[in-house]
C-alpha cells in the first residue's frame, strides 16, 4: 500500500473539507432561513467531525510509519559484530524483505524526488557531514649513514628549498594537518599545515578551487603545489620514496609550492588531455624576492593519458617553468636572474585485469632541462643543466612493495670566472641509487626501509632509513 | 616555439570536433552492475561507460587519466555510494571539474540511497579495520535490491532528460516485469541453499545471505579489509570444528590464498563468486550474474 499517497490524499480531502467549512461559516446567515442556518450548522459539525476523524487517522498512520521505521532502523544498525546473528534470518524477516522486493512502493525509492538520498530510511551519512573533512599525517624516521646527514649540498647547484635528508638517529618527520571541504556550490577549500620537527608551522597548501566553472575549466587561487612534472603536486607522505628524486631536489628545492593562481582546462575527449597555466608570486626556489611586483614565476603544462588496455595505463606530460630570482642566497652565494626549466614526464602503471589489490607495478621517468641565467655574486652566469630519474615500484603481494630508483644530474662548466663556486661541480656528475621495501599494515599506515647510495654531493654517503607514515581522519583519495 | 603553438592549436580543434554531438545521456558507471542497469533503463538513449570491471576491487581503484576524461563528459554517474568509492571517486570528480557529478546534484546517483543498508556500525573506529561507516555497501549481491534501485534510477534519468521520460518509465516497468520473473526462478533454484552454513573471505555478502537464507559462520578477515594472519586462520579452523561450514566463498577480485588454505585444511570447497558482471566468464549481464552465482553456490553443496 502506498502510505504516502494515501496520506497525501487524506490530507488534501481534509484541507478541502476544512476550507468548505470556513466558506460556509462566512455565508450570510441573516438572509437565510432558520432551517437553512440549522442545516448549515449541522453540516459544519459533520464536516468538523469528518476532518477530525481524518486527522486522527493520518496521525495514527504517521505514528505507525515512524514506529515501523524506527524498528527497521534499529534492526539495520544493530547488526552485531558477530555476523551469525544478523545473517541467521528469521522467517518473518525473510518475508519482510521479500515483500520489499515484490511491493517496493514502501521503499523510499518510490518517492518521486531524487532527494530521497536524504530519506532517513536510506541511512545516508557521509564524510561530507564531517564538515570540513580533516586528516592528520604522522611521520617518523630512524636514519643511519656513513656521514652526517641534514646539511647536504648538490654538486654544481646553488640550491634552495628543503633538500636535506633527516638527521642520523631518531627524528620526527613533518607532521601534516589537513582540512578540506566544499565551501559553497562554487568553491572547494583545501588547507595543509605542516609542522616541522621543531614545531614551526608552515602553510604548505591553502587554496580555494572552483567546482562549477563551465567547459571543463578549473581555477585555483592561493598557495598550492605547482602542477609541473609528475611528482610535484604529490604531498611528501605519498611520495614513492622517502625523499624527492635528485632532479626535484636540485631544480625545485624538492617541491615547488608558491602563492598564485592556476587555470586548468580539461578537454572533452576520451583521451585525457589537461592544460594548465600558472602565475605565482616568485618567492619559492628557484625563484626568490617576488620580482615583477610579486608575479615572478610562470608555468604552463599539458598532460595526456589513457588506458592502453584493462591492465595497462599511462600518463605523459610536458611542463615549462620560468622563474625570476632577486638576491637568492644559497650558502652565502647571491644569485640574481632567471631560471627556465622544461620537464618531460612519463608514468606507466600495470595491474593485472586492472585489479591493484594483489599485484601492481608503476614506472616513472622524468627528464629535466634547465638554464640558469643572470649573475652569481655579480659574475655573469648562463649555465645549462640536465637531470633525469627513472624509478619502478612493484607490489608483489598484498601490502608488500619493493622499489628501485636511479637519478642523475649534469651541469655545464660555468666558466673560468666561476671556477670553484657553487655552480662548479668540480668534475662530479651527481647521482643517487635507491632501493626500498615497504609493508602496509593497513591502508592507513606504512612502514618503509630505504637504502640510498648518494653521490649527489662532494662526499659519497650511504643512507639507510626506517620510516613510518600514518594517516588518520578523512579517507584520502589518491591521485594517479 | 611556433611549431608548439600550431600543435597546441591542432589539439584544441581536435578536442572541439571530438565533442559528442548526440543528445544522449552520458552515464559514468562506477561498477558494471550499475552500468548494466543503466542500459536496461536507458536503452539507446544512454551512452554507458563502465569505470571498473568485474576483476577489480571497487574499494581500490586508481584515479586513472581515462576515468577523469570520461567523468568530464558525463551527465550522470551511477555508483554504489555509501563510501564504497571514497578512495577514488572524489578525486576523479574534483579533477574532472564536472559540476554535474558533485554530491547532491541530480547527476550524482547512489544506488545505496534507494536501499536500506545493513551492518551500520554504532561507532566508527579504524582499529576495527576499514569499515564502512554508512553500512555495508555491497547491495548488488541481493538481486531484489535491483527493483528499488531501477525505480530510483528511472526517476533520476527522467529528471535529467525529461524528453525521454516516457522511455525510461516504460523500460523500467519492462525490466521490473522480467526481473520479478527471474527472481522467482532464482529463489526456486536456490531453495537447497536455505540454512546452509558458509565462511566468507570478506564481509561482502550479508544481502545475498539474507536473500538465500545462508548462514555466515565467520569472515576470514580478522578486521575489515585486513588480510588474515595464519594465526587467525587457525582460529577459523578451530571454530568450524564446532560450527561446521559447508564451503567458503570469495569475490573474483580477492586473493585466493586465504580461501584455498581453509579449503585444503577443512576439506570443504572454496567457491569463487563473480560478485559483479564480468567477475567470471559466465557472468556476462545482470541476469547471468545471478544465474551463475546460484550455480556456483549450489556447486558448493555438491549440486
Amino acid at each position: 500500500m502506498d502510505i504516502s499517497r494515501y496520506a497525501a490524499g487524506a490530507f488534501a480531502a481534509a484541507t478541502l473539507l476544512g476550507a468548505t467549512g470556513a466558506h460556509a461559516q462566512t455565508a450570510p446567515a441573516q438572509s437565510a432561513s432558520a432551517q437553512n442556518t440549522e442545516d448549515i450548522t449541522a453540516l459544519r459539525h459533520d464536516m468538523e467531525a469528518l476532518r477530525q476523524e481524518y486527522e486522527a487517522r493520518i496521525a495514527d498512520l504517521e505514528a505507525r510509519l515512524a514506529r515501523a521505521e524506527a524498528a527497521e532502523g534499529v534492526q539495520a544498525s544493530a547488526a552485531p559484530p558477530d555476523q551469525t546473528a544478523a545473517t541467521t534470518t528469521t522467517p518473518s524477516d525473510q518475508t519482510a524483505t521479500a515483500d520489499q522486493a515484490t511491493a517496493p512502493t514502501t521503499t523510499p525509492a518510490a518517492n518521486d524526488v531524487y532527494a530521497n538520498a536524504s530519506a532517513p530510511a536510506g541511512g545516508q551519512t557521509s564524510q561530507s557531514l564531517y564538515n570540513p573533512a580533516m586528516s592528520v599525517v604522522l611521520n617518523g624516521f630512524l636514519t643511519a649513514a656513513n656521514r652526517d646527514t641534514g646539511s647536504e649540498r648538490i654538486a654544481g647547484i646553488a640550491s634552495g628549498g628543503d633538500i636535506e635528508h633527516p638527521p642520523r638517529g631518531f627524528s620526527l618527520g613533518e607532521s601534516e594537518f589537513g582540512m578540506s571541504s566544499n565551501i559553497d556550490p562554487y568553491f572547494y577549500g583545501f588547507l595543509v599545515v605542516a609542522l616541522d620537527n621543531e614545531g614551526a608551522a608552515n602553510v604548505e597548501e591553502a587554496y580555494i578551487q572552483t567546482t562549477s566553472m563551465p567547459g571543463g575549466l578549473t581555477l585555483t587561487a592561493g598557495r598550492f603545489f605547482s602542477g609541473i612534472g609528475y611528482a610535484n603536486e604529490t604531498h611528501a607522505h605519498n611520495w614513492a620514496f622517502s625523499d624527492a628524486a635528485l632532479p626535484y631536489r636540485a631544480f625545485l628545492g624538492s617541491q615547488l609550492g608558491d602563492d598564485g593562481v592556476q587555470l586548468t582546462w580539461l578537454a572533452p575527449t576520451d583521451q585525457f588531455l589537461l592544460f594548465g597555466v600558472e602565475a605565482m608570486r616568485g618567492a619559492a626556489y628557484p625563484a626568490a624576492g617576488a620580482r615583477n611586483n610579486g608575479i615572478g614565476s610562470y608555468a604552463a603544462w599539458v598532460r595526456t593519458g589513457n588506458d592502453i588496455d584493462v591492465s595497462n595505463s599511462y600518463l605523459a606530460s610536458v611542463s615549462y617553468l620560468h622563474t625570476q630570482a632577486a638576491d637568492r642566497v644559497s650558502d652565502g652565494d647571491v644569485f640574481n636572474g632567471h631560471d627556465d626549466l622544461v620537464i618531460g614526464s612519463l608514468t606507466y602503471k600495470w595491474a593485472p585485469g586492472g585489479n591493484r589489490l594483489n599485484q601492481n607495478f608503476t614506472a616513472n621517468g622524468e627528464l629535466f632541462f634547465g638554464n640558469e641565467n643572470g649573475t652569481l655574486n655579480g659574475i655573469p652566469v648562463d649555465q645549462n643543466r640536465f637531470g633525469w630519474y627513472v624509478q619502478g615500484i612493484y607490489q608483489f603481494m598484498p601490502r608488500w612493495r619493493v622499489g628501485l630508483r636511479y637519478a642523475a644530474l649534469h651541469s655545464d662548466d660555468p666558466g673560468p670566472l666561476l671556477a670553484g663556486s657553487a655552480l662548479d661541480d668540480l668534475g662530479i656528475n651527481p647521482y643517487t641509487a635507491t632501493a626500498l621495501i615497504e609493508w602496509d599494515p593497513s591502508e592507513f599506515s606504512r612502514l618503509r626501509l630505504q637504502y640510498s647510495h648518494d653521490e649527489s654531493g662532494f662526499n659519497p654517503n650511504d643512507i639507510v632509513t626506517m620510516q613510518y607514515t600514518a594517516i588518520y581522519g578523512m579517507h584520502g583519495a589518491h591521485r594517479y | 616555439m611556433k611549431r608548439i603553438f600550431i600543435a597546441a592549436a591542432a589539439l584544441f580543434s581536435a578536442a572541439a570536433f571530438a565533442t559528442p554531438a548526440s543528445a544522449n545521456l552520458n552515464v559514468f558507471a562506477c561498477e558494471p552492475e550499475w552500468g548494466a542497469l543503466a542500459t536496461e533503463i536507458g536503452g539507446n538513449k544512454v551512452n554507458v561507460y563502465n569505470a571498473t570491471t568485474g576483476g577489480q576491487d571497487p574499494h581500490q581503484v586508481q584515479a586513472r587519466p581515462s576515468l577523469i576524461a570520461r567523468a568530464r563528459t558525463a551527465n550522470v554517474r551511477v555508483c554504489t555510494g555509501a563510501e564504497l568509492e571514497i578512495g577514488w571517486l572524489p578525486v576523479i570528480i574534483q579533477q574532472s571539474g564536472n559540476q554535474n557529478l558533485q554530491p547532491g546534484r541530480p547527476g550524482a546517483f547512489d544506488a545505496t540511497s534507494a536501499v536500506r543498508l545493513v551492518e551500520r556500525p554504532e561507532n566508527v573506529d579504524r582499529a576495527q579495520g576499514d569499515i564502512h561507516a554508512m553500512g555495508n555497501p555491497h547491495i548488488q549481491t541481493d538481486p531484489r535490491n535491483m527493483i528499488p534501485v531501477s525505480r530510483a534510477m528511472a526517476v533520476r534519468f527522467a529528471q535529467l532528460d525529461p524528453g525521454n521520460a516516457a522511455t525510461y518509465t516504460a523500460r523500467q516497468q519492462d525490466f521490473e516485469r522480467r526481473w520479478n520473473a527471474a527472481l522467482q526462478r532464482w529463489t526456486q533454484r536456490a531453495a537447497p541453499l536455505r540454512g546452509v552454513a558458509i565462511l566468507v573471505q570478506h564481509r561482502s555478502w550479508p544481502y545475498m545471505e539474507s536473500w538465500l537464507g545462508l548462514t555466515e559462520i565467520m569472515p576470514l578477515e580478522p578486521r575489515v579489509g585486513v588480510p588474515p594472519s595464519s594465526g587467525y586462520l587457525a582460529q577459523v579452523l578451530q571454530t568450524i570444528q564446532t560450527r561446521p561450514a559447508r564451503f567458503v566463498i570469495r569475490s573474483a577480485y580477492e586473493d585466493s590464498r586465504p580461501s584455498d588454505f581453509i579449503s585444503q585444511r577443512a576439506h570443504i570447497p572454496a567457491v569463487m563468486l563473480p560478485f559483479t558482471i564480468g567477475g567470471d566468464p559466465q557472468a556476462t549481464n545482470l541476469f547471468t550474474l545471478y544465474d551463475d552465482t546460484i550455480t556456483k553456490l549450489l556447486s558448493g553443496i555438491g549440486q
